[in-house]
């Protein structure tokens, strides 16, 4: 698919929802879990697919998982237990690097 | 969403009001879906809210987005004919206002409910299954009229997606101490109120609201409350300053956030050496831009201020750089981006860029580029220099001239708390320059004086004709100047002076 900013993303296989901060304009495979994720804030009626036992690293509520190479980032704001990864590469959290508060 | 997250990450921890008897994040979304079905079960197609500001707020907010509702805070303070024609653009509204400002909503035919009667009713419907959809990114979640200080009041929308940008692109979740508590002193319809509101939950930061602000009942409120964040327009900040008398002690204090308006430099660096332990942020942005786009930080503040290098020292009057997801032009007249230095108005983009008037679409260039109609210029490392609003653009003959800065000439006297400079209609010249300034009490200074100061930095045809001393400037209480009314003063003035003379 390909993402847009500001776009909802929900697994197929498990709970997790993030949205997309930050994207390359090009095709991209988004997955969770080993399966690919669907347009979506919440489980959507494709979820209850298998999650691939491999890949069940989990994506924690408010943490950013980011690509520098490739410039994804994506937000997660609904956990669950399987990995995220962009093009078969899990993607690591980002460390926060967190602005001043301006308001 | 944003509520969401913070009622599952953090949903014990209170994040409304006072620390006992506060609304925790868990209690906040509870209301929010009480005042969504409110909204819903009256068919409105918008909250509107003029009150002060306070919890209801924010439940007013969250409610609006699960209702898909755009939340529209006006400002109470306009004139009744003003407010009259703002309300007549939401007939099907369901009202909450202050009992004062009900009449208001009477006269448009609205049902009126006051914050209390709102949250009490929230709070009854507060127990109903939380079963609507996620807000669509592309509704409006906000509906914020310009504060129409150089034209009508227009109403920009911004759409959840512009205000979750925002967020996401400033703030980390939950990053936030469990001690820290902010306060807001900006009144509700003001773009700063609502994007703090979103800010500090997302941050899991307890906010409190001041409703009416003064310096020592401002004080008073950050010691007794042991606040760690504030947010203050320039004028707050100065009035913080310059009363004398006050028990300026801040100890819980970490940081202050400035913007709305040009902040002094005298006041920032009376602030920086009264509070050598707070971080000091000046944060640029409009209503149009979900809030800030641009920040200087706390270490930059404090380098300008030690700092020889006049470039350095210069950025303590700057805005900063952008924020991650904006970008920033300086163009001149005919669209080209101008070098580093030299001046032109300031373009930007980037999602929380809304650019958009109710009633008519995006007004952004082909390439996304909003036009703030501020002025200004970058440095060579990127900190943006504001010079004012285009609008306020004098012309004297054929020269173009920034009031910004003959006024930062006349604030740098030490007697003058406060400055305004006008373009006044001129036979010959067309407009002439003109200046008000405001001086601390008990002080004289001769206006030949000052005349002399701007002449010595600037030139000849910058040096305002004739100066004014006034008690205060016409200024909104956001800290805005509003420049119309001085011009308006100094006109009929003029127009006196001459029919005297006659």
């Amino acid at each position: 698919m390909r993402p847009r900013v500001g776009q909802m993303l929900a697994s197929t296989v498990d709970t997790t929802a993030v949205i997309v901060v930050r994207c390359p304009d090009e095709d991209l495979e988004i997955t969770c879990g080993g399966a690919a994720m669907a347009e979506g804030n919440g489980p959507g009626p494709a979820a209850g697919g298998t999650p691939d036992p491999g890949l069940m690293g989990g994506a924690l509520l408010g943490k950013r998982y980011a690509d520098e190479d490739l410039g994804v980032e994506l937000l997660c704001t609904k956990p669950g237990p399987g990995t995220l990864a962009v093009n078969g590469v899990p993607l690591p959290v980002k460390t926060a690097k967190p602005l001043p508060a301006s308001d | 969403m944003l509520l969401d997250m913070a009622a599952d990450g953090f949903g014990d921890r209170i994040v409304i009001g006072h620390k006992d008897e506060g609304l925790s994040a868990r209690r906040l979304r509870e209301l929010a879906v009480g005042g969504a079905h409110l909204a819903r079960a009256s068919e409105a197609d918008a909250i509107l809210y003029l009150a002060v500001n306070g919890p209801a707020l924010p439940v007013a907010l969250f409610a609006a987005a699960r209702a898909a509702v755009p939340l529209v805070p006006v400002n109470y303070r306009l004139g009744e004919e003003q407010l009259d024609a703002l309300l007549a653009n939401h007939p099907r509204a369901l009202g909450i206002a202050d009992a004062e400002h009900a009449g208001a909503l009477r006269r448009a035919g609205l049902p009126v409910r006051t914050p209390a009667e709102w949250l009490a009713q929230a709070a009854e419907n507060a127990g109903l299954a939380a079963d609507d959809e996620p807000a669509q990114p592309d509704a409006p979640a906000a509906l914020i009229y310009t504060s129409g200080t150089t034209s009508a009041p227009k109403g920009v929308v911004l759409r959840h997606r512009n205000l979750v940008s925002y967020v996401l692109g400033t703030v980390e979740f939950a990053a936030a101490d469990p001690e820290e508590a902010a306060l807001v002193s900006v009144p509700p319809y003001h773009i700063a109120a609502v994007s703090n509101v979103l800010t500090n939950l997302y941050a899991g930061r307890r906010a409190l609201t001041l409703e009416q602000f003064t310096p020592d009942g401002w004080l008073g409120l950050v010691r007794r409350e042991r606040i760690t964040n504030a947010m203050v327009v320039p004028t707050m900040l100065a009035r913080i300053m310059d009363t004398d008398g006050l028990d300026r002690s801040v100890p819980t204090l970490r940081t202050l956030a400035y913007g709305g308006a040009r902040m002094p430099v005298r006041v920032i660096e009376a602030a920086l050496g009264a509070w050598p332990h707070v971080d000091f942020v000046n944060a640029y942005g409009l209503t149009e831009t979900s809030s800030t786009i641009t920040v200087l930080g706390p270490e930059e503040h404090r380098r300008a201020l030690a700092s020889d290098d006049p470039v350095v020292r210069a950025r303590l009057g700057s805005a900063g750089l952008p924020v991650p997801g904006i970008e920033l032009e300086v163009r001149d007249p005919f669209g080209e981006v101008v070098a580093p230095g030299e001046t032109g108005q300031i373009w930007v983009r980037g999602e929380q860029v809304s650019g958009e008037y109710a009633g008519g679409g995006p007004v952004v260039d082909e390439r996304g580029f909003f036009h703030t109609r501020d002025q200004g210029h970058v440095d060579a490392d990127g900190y943006l220099h504001i010079e004012g609003r285009a609008d306020d653009t004098i012309i004297r003959g054929a020269e173009n001239i920034a009031p910004a800065e003959i006024e930062d000439v006349l604030l740098g006297h030490p007697d003058v708390l406060d400055a305004v400079v006008v373009g006044v209609p001129d036979e010959e010249w067309g407009q002439r320059i003109e200046a008000v300034v405001v001086l601390r009490e008990g002080v004289t200074v001769d206006a030949d004086a000052l005349r002399a100061q701007v002449r010595g930095t600037l030139r000849g045809s910058r040096t305002p004709e004739r100066i004014e001393c006034w008690p205060e400037l016409p200024r909104t209480p956001t800290g805005k100047l509003v420049r119309r009314d001085v011009v308006e003063a100094l006109t009929a003035e003029g127009r006196e002076a001459v029919g005297r003379q006659g």
